[in-house]
């Protein structure tokens, strides 16, 4: 099957200043992937490469398996949902009914039902809409575009986790009833890690991380215990973080621990607990220098 | 998320979720089980990640898939559980009380008396 997305050795520089640096990426089809990264990791240029409103520096980024710039069939099955999105100052009312003539799936069911869940008022100009509200008109656009490709780039700013956790929850209904390809770029990473099938984690430009969502867990771990265990458990192993109390210690190693070292560490009496998908981050720039020096 | 906690997997979770239900008799043999769509909006997961679940079960023989009607607890599935899980009992849960015992200077005599009042006033038998 032709991947939805497919990124080969794409750069793309600002003068002498890489944003994204030899990305290579494919999102299969039907899938919910993370993009993951904090500011600044290229996350919004890689997205606004793939709906074609930048351009690479170098490398090829092909949507449908075609290049998407200026190429109206390809960007049509897309919706792109940006941060901060600013829209002419139409009504509410008026911006739906705009973005419902451009999607060929919108589904103005679903967008009703969306926009009375947010509580939206249809008659009120966007100019005049608190942010949160801003960003729930792109939701709703996003969600009742039902476009083949969806693409949310921090979709939620100034929405509450009440806001957040109905997204969240429309979201999953609607892709189960009618399965797509969902890019959900964030960094409010533990809220959305159980809604992901896959996940890209990018650092200064690099992706550190391309894998299915389920093999993620074992990928950082945290061994703590007695502070003379845990240095003789770790010792010769690169260590990406140290803590200590007392006579108790923590580290984060990368993983995965093989059985011998499961049971080295129970030996030793020590705990081993997986890094979450958001502490993961914090530990970016430690799995980029393992890829190098693997 | 309701019940579901770091650590394992999500779709082991999910799988393991699901044998409680059959091993409790909540699921009873012949009955359907939730569907991947039914636990995914449930748990606020994927659906993939709740399918890989079901499939693990589908793989062990605990659930059968009927066509087009859905997934079901398999003839013999609950028993099948109890003898895996009665394998790994030891390991699971003697294995570290021991160690706790013996770290905490109770011998096993003491260990096997203590396991028997606990047995005994939660309603167990005796031989």
């Amino acid at each position: 099957m032709t991947p939805t997305i497919s990124v080969g050795e794409l750069t793309r520089r600002y003068r002498d200043q890489a944003a994204l640096d030899n990305v290579s990426l494919t999102v299969e089809p039907g899938t919910v992937t993370g993009l993951l990264g904090r500011n600044g990791a290229g996350k919004t240029t890689l997205l606004r490469i793939i709906t074609g409103l930048e351009f690479p520096t170098d490398g090829v980024v092909k949507v449908f398996g075609a290049a998407p710039a200026e190429n109206d069939a390809v960007l049509r099955r897309m919706v792109f949902v940006r941060e901060e999105q600013s829209y002419p100052d139409f009504r509410v009312g008026h911006a739906i009914r705009v973005a419902s003539w451009f999607y060929p799936n919108w589904n103005a069911e679903l967008a009703q039902q969306l926009l009375a869940d947010f509580e939206l008022p249809l008659d009120r100009r966007m100019r005049r809409l608190s942010r949160g509200m801003r960003s729930a008109v792109g939701i709703v656009i996003g969600l009742a575009a039902r476009a083949e490709l969806t693409l949310f780039d921090e979709p939620y700013a100034g929405l509450d986790p009440v806001a957040r956790q109905l997204f969240y929850d429309r979201l999953l209904a609607d892709f189960v009833e009618h399965p797509r390809t969902i890019v959900l770029s964030t960094h409010l990473i533990d809220e959305v890690a159980d809604l992901l099938e896959h996940v890209v984690m990018l650092d200064h430009g690099r992706v550190v991380l391309d894998a299915p969502a389920d093999e993620i867990r074992g990928t950082g771990m945290t061994v703590s215990g007695p502070a003379i265990a845990v240095e003789e458990f770790v010792a010769g192993r690169p260590v990406w973080h140290r803590q200590r109390i007392a006579s108790r210690a923590s580290a984060v190693v990368p993983g995965p621990l093989d059985a011998a070292a499961q049971a080295r560490a129970r030996a030793l009496r020590l705990s081993l607990e997986p890094l979450s998908l958001q502490q993961l981050l914090v530990h970016a720039s430690g799995i980029a220098e393992e890829k190098v020096s693997a | 998320m309701p019940g579901l906690d770091e650590g394992t997997p999500l779709f082991v979770q999910i799988a393991e979720q699901l044998a409680d239900d059959i091993v409790d008799g909540q699921l009873a043999e012949g009955t359907r089980v939730p569907s991947t769509n039914e636990l995914a909006a449930f748990y606020r997961i994927n659906p993939a990640t709740a399918a890989k679940g079901i499939n693990m079960l589908v793989d062990d023989g605990v659930l059968e898939k009927r066509r087009g009607i859905g997934m079901f607890v398999a003839l013999g599935a609950r028993e099948q559980l109890l003898a895996t899980r009665r394998k790994l009992f030891a390991e699971q849960y003697v294995d570290p009380m021991v160690a706790e015992a013996s770290r905490l200077g109770i011998d096993s005599d003491a260990l096997v008396s203590l396991i028997r009042e606990t047995s005994l006033s939660n309603g167990g038998k005796t031989r």
